[in-house]
């Protein structure tokens, strides 16, 4: 399957069902980490059931230093 | 007397930035030292192919502090209405600093736009702070609308020219009926205590911290300038005089 995560063309494996198995897929489930799916903003909570189908936007943001 | 920003409290009248610090053992030890209760950060795309990459977060105890996250990079009210939201989905914070530069060169915020964007943000609920200029009816549009702080800067982002034009400033505070936070533009220890003693309720810095050339003392001394300023504000200057004025008395003089 293939997906664009943070602008990038990536290809997962089939195993990748969710967004969750995405963030393990890239070992960033035990990280604080903000995924935007198709433009639309995830809470924590909907990871587990938000399915991730070929051709979707992905976008994985987390908090850096800033003033 | 503490701080309060909507249904927040602090001791601390310190809120600090957390960018460009040496590493991040100078940074924890420089936002400890500092007593600070705020932390402010952005937010940012991930390099998913560097998941080991340290984060700053991990080294701090975030339990302790209130995260300020800043929509920094934003140009538009719509993008930063985007990055407000993202930092929400976090779930560890609802406060935002409305950030929308309008010239890269000098880092002023776009007025029109940090307008919308705190108009939209209150309508969902944050706790929001807008980053603005010292414009001094844009502060009072800004509280009209519902902010619960208004972030006045005191000069350029990062210039570390500290005040520049006190008068405004001064006019900033006097009309406002929620905290006003200088924020950005601090150089010096000194800059801060007069942010303070001019009656700011609070300081927003980074760069004057993290840049320096011993970031944790410079904390220190900003918490410490920070303190001496509001001790001095609510202990209330002498009104200047012309002339001098004995401190000693003048009765006696004759048995010297």
């Amino acid at each position: 399957m293939n997906v664009i995560v943070n602008g990038e063309h990536v290809e997962i494996p089939k195993n990748v069902a969710t967004v969750s198995n995405l963030l393990q897929h890239f070992e960033l489930d035990q990280k604080v980490v903000i995924v935007e799916w198709n433009a639309t903003i995830l809470e924590k909570a909907d990871h587990q059931e938000t399915r991730v189908s070929d051709g979707d936007r992905i976008e994985i943001v987390h908090f850096v230093g800033g003033g | 007397m503490v701080l309060k920003i909507g249904k927040y409290q602090f001791n601390s009248r310190l809120l600090l930035g957390t960018g460009k610090y040496p590493n991040f053992d100078v940074q924890k030890e420089a936002v400890d030292v500092s007593e600070t209760e705020v932390l402010t950060f952005s937010v940012r795309r991930m390099n998913i192919f560097e998941p080991s990459q340290p984060n700053f977060l991990e080294k701090l105890d975030v339990e302790k502090y209130t995260l300020l996250p800043n929509t920094a990079g934003a140009q538009t009210a719509k993008e930063a209405v985007r990055i407000a939201k993202l930092a929400k989905a976090s779930g560890l914070c609802d406060m935002i600093k409305v950030e929308v530069i309008g010239c890269q060169k000098t880092l002023l915020p776009d007025p029109v736009e940090t307008l919308k964007a705190s108009e939209e943000l209150l309508k969902e609920g944050f706790t929001v702070l807008p980053y603005t200029s010292d414009d001094v009816l844009l502060a009072k549009r800004l509280e009209e609308l519902g902010c619960h702080a208004i972030m006045p800067g005191a000069s350029p982002i990062g210039s570390g020219q500290g005040i520049i034009n006190p008068l405004n400033l001064s006019f900033i505070i006097e009309q406002a009926n929620v905290p006003v936070i200088v924020d950005a533009g601090i150089g010096t220890p000194s800059d801060a205590a007069i942010a303070m003693e001019m009656g700011a309720d609070g300081v927003l810095l980074n760069t004057a911290v993290s840049g320096a050339k011993d970031p944790v003392k410079m904390a220190k001394a900003m918490k410490l300038a920070i303190e001496a300023g509001r001790l001095g504000f609510e202990a209330g200057r002498i009104p200047k005089k012309r002339y001098a004025t004995a401190s000693s008395p003048v009765e006696g003089m004759s048995l010297v």
